[in-house]
């Protein structure tokens, strides 16, 4: 059977120069990069390299970076670094569609006495900022926004955020796990003090991370040891790991533009023809500020889960934002806290595309997907109740 | 990814008696579009009283699909007094077993069956008979309990996997929590607050007292459960003002605990002219 890949917001495969530059460091080059011998020169050599290519896709200095083991381990070291700082603030202010890194982290700082304000989205998942101006507070210790939604792929405008939180001095974070190698980012004049990025969501493997932190912010370690990562995080440094995210952030900032506008098209392509094809389809979150490579659809009166289930028989990997597939009874809380009816969003799916996917598997797609929901369509009750319901109108 | 056995799988790509039988004899719809699954249940029978063709609509996952098509064979040639001997469990083993998060899809067809049923006798499910426990689901005590009974389940959790009871703002898990031990009978008897006698004057300073211990005893440690807590902010005569705390503060069904639980709870313990309102 074929597959076709088209969950990439979820994670990536490993591109094959990224493989390829890893290989050396699990037997040649196996030194540590503290040690005195010319194998921890190796090594070091290479890390050094790759905390170049990382900061470049970034617009940062080399020394800005922390490598970290995953995006979560990211935010929790910029989330609970900067709280350690500012023992006195007892205020974090976040939003109600952040990925469970850090939504779960602040909803588990909120029941050890902090108090965090959860910034409401509108039905196109946009924050108001005026309802940012009226929460900062004096108490306020940190904000922490995400750049790019995992589930709608709506894009937040960072830097406005950025210039409000930082006019009252307040240090900032965000998650930018699902923007890092998709839009061209730039640390040097960014409002931003701290930003997280993950490995395996741009072609690195599964395991590796970082943390931006700004010249001059104030941090402390999550990790406690060593003296890695200038006392930024403890534990000897995870070189094959980090030499692959160094070359995968080279190779996206080499193919940044070009194979961006390219899967635009493709996702353009695809989230436009479902429309057509099949009635009763909507497009969640704002379509004009979005990721190039995400389309979150809500195919009303079907269930996510069985949709996801027939296209994995196709060999068409994608998700959804149902409650049966969120692992709890309820639908993704991007969706609730965007206000989508319930009768959508348990009908939701994202595609996430990569610059591996190809217009032939679209096209793929777009042949096996309309049978599908028809045929759940038929399956369900509610659909016939609301062909002859507008049928009477 | 869920871990469907095959004979699930086959059941879901390969649903058996789908549609609705023209006239029907007995026809029962349970769960809501809202809920992400429902199941419209409809019979007719022969002239042995046996139930010759019966079909199914299903909106839900794959194993709510599946559990609709097993409980249709299941239930095929057989009289209405077998096919109400069929439980829950019956249709998860029929299909070699579900997931345990996904227990409530075989609860879902044994309560459309039932329905389908009682719609055959005439009788009318009456609303005085249940108490709907769970808000976010519209989970009643009595569905609760069925199923607590017939699958052994002792913590909320299972509850939830088998009923949805509770998966939703989590406000009723005191209540889920209630069921379980009047059930099994676990309840550790605690000191009973003495509730003044009909017609006995409350002094203030009493009436304060007693509403103060009711919250600290009652009712908060149910709320800290699930990570919610409230705050007594002023007492003014029978109103009692509190603030909203922890989970509760962003919780849909925040209103729904406080009348139906702060507010039952302070009128079983204090007096019956207690009323609750929210700080503003």
């Amino acid at each position: 059977m074929r597959t076709v890949y088209v969950d990439n917001n979820a994670t990536t495969q490993v591109a094959p120069e990224v493989f390829e530059a890893m290989k050396p460091f699990f037997h040649d080059l196996y030194g540590n990069p503290s040690s005195m011998h010319f194998k921890g020169g190796e090594v070091q050599k290479a890390s050094v390299e790759a905390r170049e290519r990382v900061a470049d896709l970034i617009g940062a200095s080399p020394d800005e970076i922390v490598f970290t083991s995953c995006g979560t381990e990211s935010d929790n070291a910029a989330i609970r670094g900067t709280l350690e700082n500012y023992p006195e603030k007892r205020h974090i202010i976040s939003t109600r569609v952040e990925h469970p890194a850090v939504w779960t982290l602040c909803k588990h700082l909120e029941k050890r006495g902090y108090r965090v304000t959860m910034l409401s989205v509108d039905r196109e998942g946009r924050l108001d900022l005026d309802e940012l101006r009226a929460a900062i507070s004096d108490s306020t210790a940190l904000v922490s926004i995400m750049y790019a939604n995992n589930e709608t792929g709506v894009i937040f405008p960072i830097e406005e955020i950025g210039q409000i939180v930082k006019s009252r001095g307040i240090p900032f974070h965000t998650d930018a796990v699902q923007t890092v190698g998709k839009i061209p980012l730039g640390m040097k004049g960014s409002t931003v003090d701290m930003l997280s990025l993950s490995g395996h969501k741009l072609h690195a493997p599964k395991g590796i991370g970082a943390l931006y932190i700004r010249r001059g912010t104030k941090f402390s370690p999550l990790l406690i040891g060593g003296h890695q990562e200038k006392g930024r995080r403890g534990g000897t440094e995870n070189i094959p790991y980090i030499v692959g995210l160094g070359k995968a952030c080279e190779l996206a900032s080499r193919h940044l533009e070009e194979e961006n506008n390219r899967v635009r098209l493709l996702r353009d392509k695809l989230e436009q023809s479902l429309l057509d094809k099949i009635p009763n389809t909507s497009v969640n979150g704002d379509r004009e500020h979005r990721l190039h490579n995400t389309v979150s659809l809500s195919f009303e009166y079907v269930e996510g889960e069985s949709i996801l289930l027939l296209l994995s028989n196709h060999g068409i990997c994608a998700s959804s934002g149902s409650a049966c597939t969120s692992g709890s009874l309820e639908p993704s809380h991007v969706l609730r806290a965007m206000g989508v009816p319930f009768t959508a969003a348990h009908g939701s799916i994202r595609f996430s595309l990569s610059i591996y996917n190809t217009e032939e598997e679209i096209n793929y797609i777009l042949e096996k997907l309309p049978p599908i929901i028809e045929r759940l369509r038929d399956i369900s009750p509610f659909w016939r109740d609301h062909i002859k319901a507008s049928s009477k109108q | 990814m869920w871990e469907y056995t095959e004979k699930v799988k086959d059941h879901f790509m390969n649903p058996r008696n789908v549609g609705e039988v023209e006239n029907p004899d007995g026809f029962g719809e349970v769960g809501s579009l809202a809920c992400g699954d429902a199941l419209r249940l409809s019979f007719k029978l022969d002239e042995d009283k046996r139930i010759k063709d019966v079909k199914f609509k299903t909106f839900g996952c794959a194993s709510a699909i599946a559990s609709s098509s097993a409980l249709t064979e299941l239930v095929k040639g057989r009289t209405l007094e077998e096919a109400e001997k069929i439980t829950n469990r019956d249709i998860a083993g029929y299909l070699g077993g579900l997931p345990e998060e996904k227990m409530h899809c075989s609860v879902m067809g044994r309560e459309a069956l039932a329905a389908a049923i009682a719609n055959y006798r005439g009788e009318k499910r009456e609303k005085e008979e249940f108490e709907i426990v769970c808000n976010c689901f519209g989970i009643s005590d009595k569905e609760i309990e069925r199923a607590v009974r017939e699958n052994n389940l002792h913590t909320v959790e299972q509850v939830t996997h088998y009923t949805k009871a509770g998966g939703g703002c989590e406000g009723c898990h005191p209540k889920i929590r209630d069921i379980i031990d009047k059930i099994w009978g676990e309840r550790e008897k605690k000191p009973e607050l003495v509730k003044p006698a009909k017609g006995e004057r409350l002094t203030n300073i009493q009436r304060m007292r007693l509403i103060e211990e009711t919250l600290e005893r009652e009712i908060k440690p149910a709320l800290r459960q699930d990570g919610g807590d409230l705050e007594l902010i002023d007492i003014e005569g029978s109103q009692v003002i509190v603030a909203l705390r922890g989970t509760c503060s962003f919780c849909p069904s925040a209103d729904f605990t406080l009348k139906q639980y702060v507010e039952a709870k302070l009128k079983e313990f204090v007096t019956d002219d207690i009323t609750v309102e929210v700080e503003e």
